[in-house]
């Protein structure tokens, strides 16, 4: 009597098994123009969005996102996650995947810079960063790459401001300002483009001083490198570039 | 384990096999995680500021909404298990709603009621200068919202097994239901609120997705544990790990000091 159940017991774990392993490469084939998996920083949604349903017009491939933080991505793609292109919104996360690698042929391929962020009206008369002294205010926190570059910006004007919270990535930054939960933020100009009328800008002086850089790469798991490759030249050809200066972007 | 002279016969596979597995998949990820451990750079890791404020924090706030859930917890258990009444039914479905949100909403829903711009939150900044986010008091809120049904759920079923016969016979004796509830009922039904208190302080400890919503993340005033090991993990996996393994050290003490005090009578 065991036999059959342990067999019965055994089968059944290896049903969802098999369903998973099947469901991968079924997918692949499904389109015509192949099938591109690109792992990119929060930062980069809006654009990439953009980027990606233009991009999957013109080669009829068909082009999956998946967003989150440099970091996370970055030791997901070292990890031999799949994927077929790294976006990372700083050259450390993306050191991470080489250093594994996994990424190749890695590109500088936009440039931003940090702004003031502030409620539509402005309530609180923030025009510059010494005005955040005493204002319930947000910015990344130590760790991430925008609290790096947060903190950089901040010893050059030489302000010394407290903020309310560390947020964990420059979005949930943003989240403190259009929900009305903060005076003002530390985000990067494409972030406030982004938001569109629910924030306004308070350009910093001298930010330009304190870029940050998106690194781009093939990965070395890409089942598809050709097209990893021509959404790597879409980014950094005249369109791609168009895209990104239209959201808020420098380019490099 | 070995049941070899269980009179009822042998344990069957069939529930043998799934039983070893769960205890393998619960296991498993934590020995890992011990296993994984750097031990060599690990008192350096955790000798730092930002782990004793956050050990603090999360401590001093889960034993605070701890005690805000049995205070406004109890009465409302004992509502739903002892008082018949138009409506238990909705009352008992509306406060199960926070038990299966995602945490993130519940930060998002706690924003919009007690927020900066909250329906709450608006008048009484404006009233009083006061608002929650990025204060310990509104981790403290966060941490009530998110524990509280669960120790409502538990402490009812508490008053429920315990059932009402006592009740009965202490108000034939003349006993009023004040001191039914203080003399006969909370005596009776003790092990099951003090288990509900142990799993509303640890659900608590764990807590971070409303928390990290609501009152975003500073050190000493909102960063608890789970928010510390968050954000250590953008920029440093190993600490991440060496802090993860003070929470798990943590949970596994807090666990056996008090079944040996407490939930030993729970199993009756």
């Amino acid at each position: 009597m065991p036999r059959p159940t342990l067999l019965a017991a055994s089968l059944l774990l290896a049903l969802p098994l098999a369903a998973c392993g099947g469901a991968d490469p079924g997918d692949g084939s499904s389109a015509d123009g192949g099938r591109l998996q690109v792992l990119a920083a929060a930062s980069l949604t809006d654009v990439f969005d953009q980027l990606a349903s233009d991009f999957e017009e013109s080669e009829g491939a068909e082009v999956e996102l998946s967003f989150g933080s440099s970091t996370d991505l970055a030791e997901q793609a070292a990890d031999g996650a799949p994927g077929d292109v790294l976006a990372t919104a700083d050259e450390t996360s993306m050191t991470i995947a080489e250093d594994a690698d996994a990424a190749q042929d890695v590109q500088v391929f936009a440039t931003n810079v940090l702004t003031i962020v502030v409620p539509p009206g402005n309530p609180a008369d923030i025009a510059s960063l010494e005005d955040l002294d005493g204002a319930t205010w947000v910015r990344c926190a130590d760790e991430v790459p925008c609290g790096r570059v947060a903190l950089a910006v901040l010893e050059d004007a030489g302000v010394d401001a407290e903020p309310a919270s560390l947020e964990e990535d420059v979005r949930a930054a943003l989240d403190k300002v259009t929900s009305g939960e903060a005076d003002a933020a530390l985000v990067y100009a494409s972030d406030a483009v982004a938001a569109g009328d629910a924030v306004e800008s308070v350009p910093i002086e001298g930010a330009e001083a304190q870029p940050t850089s998106y690194y781009l790469a093939d990965l070395a798991q890409s089942e598809d490198p050709e097209l990893a490759r021509a959404w790597v030249d879409y980014v950094l050809g005249e369109e791609g570039q168009q895209a990104l200066e239209d959201a808020g972007f420098t380019l490099p | 384990m070995t049941a070899v002279r269980d009179p009822l016969g042998r344990p069957p596979a069939l529930l043998l096999l799934p039983a070893v597995l769960a205890v393998a998949l619960l296991t498993v990820p934590l020995v890992a995680l011990v296993g994984q451990t750097d031990w060599a750079g690990l008192p350096e890791r955790l000798a730092t500021p930002a782990l004793r404020e956050a050990l603090w924090l999360s401590v001093l706030t889960s034993t605070l909404a701890m005690v805000a859930c049995l205070l406004l917890g109890l009465p409302l258990a004992w509502l739903l298990a002892k008082v018949e009444f138009r409506g238990r039914g909705l009352v008992r479905a509306l406060i199960t709603v926070p038990l299966v949100l995602p945490p993130v909403v519940a930060g998002i829903a706690l924003r919009a009621a007690f927020g900066r711009s909250g329906w709450l939150g608006e008048p009484v900044l404006d009233l009083t200068g006061f608002a929650f986010p990025y204060t310990t008091w509104g981790v403290v809120l966060a941490h009530t919202f998110v524990c509280l049904p669960f120790v409502v759920i538990s402490i009812e079923g508490g008053f429920r097994s315990a059932g009402s016969q006592y009740d009965a016979a202490a108000a034939t004796l003349g006993a009023g239901r004040w001191t039914t509830f203080r003399r006969v009922t909370v005596p009776l039904a003790l092990p099951g609120i003090v288990a509900g208190m142990v799993l509303g302080w640890a659900r608590s400890l764990g807590e971070f997705g409303a928390t990290i919503t609501f009152n975003g993340n500073y050190p000493g005033t909102t960063q608890t544990m789970p928010t510390l090991i968050y954000i250590a993990r953008q920029s440093d996996v190993e600490t991440a790990q060496a802090l993860s393994l003070v929470m798990l050290a943590i949970s596994v003490l807090v666990l056996v000091a008090l079944r040996d005090r407490w939930l030993g009578t729970v199993k009756a």
